[in-house]
């Protein structure tokens, strides 16, 4: 069973046009406060999180099989070397077949206390920028923008890992901006750190 | 009137100064119950301020180690979840229920999904 929920405080008409354009068959869900993203401790997209039969956690958050090679784009053009997308397109295919085993197999899923050991550390500085972006979220549906914007602000200073929190706060302020200029300085600023941290799939075969 | 927004959803309460609220006000908006000891959840009680028997449930709800925040206004307010409670839940594995609307505003909740396998994936438009 597929859950996709978007994390789209714009609401369900912004997510839609991606939503039928995907064909989708599976659960599509619009989640306009993030709330997924608080519950899990998810920090960008694509994040997934593997669940059991018996409702249990198998694999916590983890980037859903996307790559760093977006860094090495080509901006004016807009194009990725042909070696960067066959590379881009087998990190995602190894890690969709590794969904696709997991369901027939089971294979994949980790033992409760590597499950355990991997799951993120929501400290207080983090609930309280979820507390804030919840209210910056609140402000901009009522129409208080300015006000709404420091409340965002604030969450991202408190909480700069979530690309999340970040990108959803420029996009409110202008669809685009969420890859704009100030998101390349910010994935500039990572240096040597991944914007999607490889899956380890590697660790849980068998 | 203010609105009070929390795990459970949103409410909205006659609130006086700051976060006053009337002690079933208060319990609606944080789960926990107004007795002469405090505000008392199963078997634990916490001191609270009380006046005129209005419940100050903001600084209740930071004296639980929760988050509060609130519009210039005092017309919004965030009781927020807290860090332990949502390592607490982590830790145990059981994947953290929620309940969202999908493209039609039909509500679908997770844990309705017990006995299949679920891949839970986020994206976003941005």
């Amino acid at each position: 069973m597929i859950v996709a929920v978007a994390e789209e405080s714009r609401g369900a008409e912004h997510a839609r046009p991606w939503i039928e354009q995907a064909g989708a068959q599976y659960c599509c869900l619009i989640d306009t406060e993030h709330r997924v993203a608080d519950l899990y401790g998810m920090v960008n997209v694509p994040q997934a999180v593997w669940i059991d039969e018996a409702g249990h956690i198998v694999r916590p958050p983890e980037n859903a099989g996307s790559t760093d090679h977006f860094r090495l784009m080509d901006r004016t053009t807009r194009t990725l070397a042909p070696e960067h997308q066959s590379a881009r397109l087998a990190a995602r295919t190894a890690y969709l077949d590794a969904v696709r085993d997991w369901a027939l197999t089971g294979r994949y899923a980790l033992p409760a206390d590597a499950a355990m050991a991997r799951l993120p550390q929501i400290t207080p500085e983090i609930a309280l920028a979820q507390a804030h972006f919840r209210l910056g979220v609140w402000l901009r549906q009522h129409g208080n923008t300015a006000e709404a914007d420091v409340h965002l602000a604030e969450a991202s200073r408190l909480h700069p890992e979530s690309w999340n929190m970040w990108r959803q706060a420029a996009d409110l302020d202008e669809v685009g901006k969420a890859s704009g200029e100030a998101f390349w300085q910010r994935v500039h600023a990572l240096g040597d750190e991944p914007y999607y941290p490889p899956p380890d799939l590697a660790s849980a075969q068998d | 009137m203010a609105t009070v927004l929390t795990d459970q959803g949103e409410l909205t309460v006659a609130a006086t100064n700051g976060l006053f609220l009337s002690a079933e006000d208060a319990e609606r908006a944080t789960g926990w119950t107004l007795k002469p000891e405090g505000m008392c959840r199963d078997d634990l009680c916490v001191p609270t301020t009380v006046r005129d028997g209005r419940v100050d449930v903001a600084a209740f709800w930071r004296a639980v180690g929760c988050p509060v925040v609130n519009d210039a206004a005092g017309e919004a307010w965030v009781l927020g979840a807290g860090a332990q409670q949502r390592n607490a839940a982590l830790a145990g594995l059981t994947a953290p229920d929620f309940t969202l609307p999908d493209l039609t505003g039909t509500p679908h909740t997770l844990s309705a999904l017990r006995g299949k396998k679920v891949f839970l994936c986020t994206w976003a438009s941005w």
